[in-house]
């Protein structure tokens, strides 16, 4: 039996719809298909725009009929983290207090993906504000592993990878902080990829932490990534942050194979806190890599140990500068009986601010505030110094780094909830990347002995997304194994 | 070591209204969360500048075109309570 359109890849399905075998509306059906056999389980979505995406669908119909020439992106469902605004669609942060914000623009990514004819299938649960490792901080409820429903997806991308995962949809986009694609694309078996820092355009992205984030990409396929990275990249005007650089075609040199390429594999990848199947599937990948023709040898981050700490100050420092504007005055939610501006401003927050969300911007407060910024912040930022240069001697002797995606594979709901440095440390192999701006993907290498799948990061220099794509797709091709969780197997007998 | 925070001053701060439970559990995990932030101090690092972007731009300039902006309408729509086409909030200045 052939699989469902809505678990093939977007490069297969492109093709198909380009030479006019398949329609954009028999995708979305079969996504469609999906969502009813699955979301009352995994709960991906905070919004589903199924009227909308028959629309879409329908004018991509047209345009072809009309002899326009559409290809990549154009009639494959997608999915969006809910912290990327889509114009007259909410767009909650999965936050309380933007319950109800119907953005009055598109966010630069979504814009670009819509003029190619993309349809978009709804938007996705996330942690609040896309702060958190789990997904089990959004304001309205958790969303569930389609690889064990009793375990979390990941986060802060939880429902773009839960989506991609279960074949709700084709593929998705999320944002990464700090291992916020990365860690939920490893936890999902699913590819996850965080660009190069400025690639892609962060306008319309609702801020968390500025210097930080970054749009990036759920596929269930390396090529896939490559399609929709070259649909999304490139300079934007409304971004000032946007790297000069114009759009690229990132599918070609995909099987240019690894013959030569140095690959060093970062020093922790085996050690303390790493769970035993995790590491044995990345010793198997590195095997893999050196029999593909690899030079393997090991590199040291020497300050990567401090990256967490470093993080967990500027993260939350930018945040609480960044989460000053919900105040109930333009947008969103605003508490009611207040005999002031201030006290209005003060209980909305406390009132439409879930936990985590108040822990970083007190954490974040107190670590700008008078007596302790020098102490904290401004060390912090001395640290990210020392972190990119790690980085930079690292790659005078490797084109590009290998470790694992995250220690752990999927954890139980609610496991880590009352435990917020234990939820922390979920992101440590995925923050260094997040500080230095460099690119680094998650593809999935194997699974644990609960059958729950790991992830191989592959970390490259500024803007070299082409080798780690194509490291990742020669690893993807020898590999050879579909990463098919339970839950859609079941459904496909 | 915790580090003890000044909850009631850095709630004022943020303008962030919390009760009383909340205070003493984000006292709690702060300290033990700051300790492990506090690693940061064992980096001797007096030599080394700060960075605030990994990949800096700076004196991003572009020609001063004027494009159509959002409508009054439009970004007024999303406002709790609107006035004579303004965002409305409670009194601001202490009444007599």
């Amino acid at each position: 039996m052939t699989d469902p359109l809505c678990d093939r890849t977007a490069t297969e399905l492109a093709e198909e719809l380009r030479d006019g075998d398949l329609k954009a509306s028999e995708i979305l059906d079969s996504c469609l298909e999906r969502v009813d056999a699955v979301e009352e389980q995994v709960r991906a979505f905070l919004n589903l725009t199924t009227e909308a995406a028959h629309e879409l669908a329908d004018d991509v119909g047209r345009r072809r009929a009309d002899g326009e020439v559409l290809w990549g992106v154009a009639g494959i469902p997608i999915a969006l983290k809910d912290v990327l605004a889509t114009k007259g669609i909410t767009t909650t942060c999965g936050s309380r207090i933007l319950h109800n914000y119907v953005p009055p623009y598109d966010c630069t990514p979504w814009a670009r993906l819509k003029a190619a004819g993309s349809v978009l299938l709804g938007k996705t649960n996330c942690d609040e504000f896309a702060m958190g490792s789990s997904g089990e901080n959004s304001g309205f409820f958790p969303t569930h592993n389609p690889w064990d429903l009793s375990r979390v997806p990941g986060g802060s991308s939880a429902g773009s990878a839960a989506a991609v995962a279960a074949g709700e949809a084709v593929w998705a986009l999320g944002t990464d902080t700090g291992g916020s694609v990365r860690q939920p694309a490893s936890l999902c078996g699913v590819v996850g990829l965080k660009p190069t820092y400025g690639l892609v355009s962060r306008y319309g992205l609702i801020a968390f932490a500025s210097s930080l984030d970054h749009v990036g990409t759920f596929t269930r396929s390396v090529s896939d990534a490559a399609l929709l990275l070259s649909a999304i990249g490139g300079n934007d005007p409304m971004d000032a942050t946007s790297l000069p650089d114009g759009p690229r075609d990132y599918t070609r040199g995909l099987d240019e194979g690894v013959d030569g390429l140095r690959i060093g594999v970062v020093e922790g990848s085996f050690g303390e806190g790493v769970e035993e199947g995790v590491a044995a599937s990345i010793r198997d990948a590195v095997d893999r890599l050196r029999k593909l023709g690899a030079e393997v040898g090991d590199v040291a981050l020497p300050n990567a140990e401090y990256a967490l700490s470093a993080y967990y100050l500027i993260a939350p420092s930018e945040a609480s500068s960044n989460l000053a504007r919900y105040d109930g005055v333009r947008y969103g939610l605003r508490e009611e009986g207040a005999s002031d501006v201030v006290e209005m401003m003060t209980t909305t927050r406390g009132r439409g601010f879930g936990p985590e969300v108040k822990r970083r911007i007190i954490l974040g407060t107190y670590a700008l505030s008078a007596g302790y910024y020098e102490a904290y912040y401004g060390q912090a930022q001395k640290v990210r110094t020392l972190v990119i240069r790690d980085y930079e001697k690292a790659f005078e002797s490797f084109d590009v780094l290998v470790q694992p995606t995250s220690p752990t594979t999927a954890f139980e709901l609610g496991a880590r909830v009352d435990d917020p440095l234990a939820m922390y440390l979920s992101d440590i192999f995925t923050i260094p990347a997040d500080l230095a701006g460099v690119p680094a993907i998650s593809v999935p290498c194997g699974t644990d002995g609960n059958g729950l799948p790991v992830g191989l990061q592959i970390t490259g220099k500024v803007l070299d997304e082409p080798t780690i794509l194509r490291v990742a797709s020669a690893f993807e091709r020898d590999l050879g194994t579909a990463f098919v969780p339970p839950l859609v197997a079941q459904l496909r007998e | 070591m915790p580090v003890e925070i000044d909850i009631d001053h850095v709630a004022r701060l943020a303008r962030l209204d919390l009760t009383d439970e909340e205070k003493s559990r984000l006292r709690v995990q702060l300290g033990v969360i700051l300790a492990a932030a506090a690693r940061v101090q064992e980096v001797v690092a007096e030599d080394v500048p700060p960075t605030s972007y990994a990949i800096p731009r700076s004196n991003v300039y572009r020609e001063d075109t004027p494009t159509p902006s959002l409508s009054r309408d439009e970004a007024l729509a999303g406002a709790p309570e609107v006035e004579a086409d303004r965002f409305k909030v409670p009194r601001v200045v202490e009444m007599e």
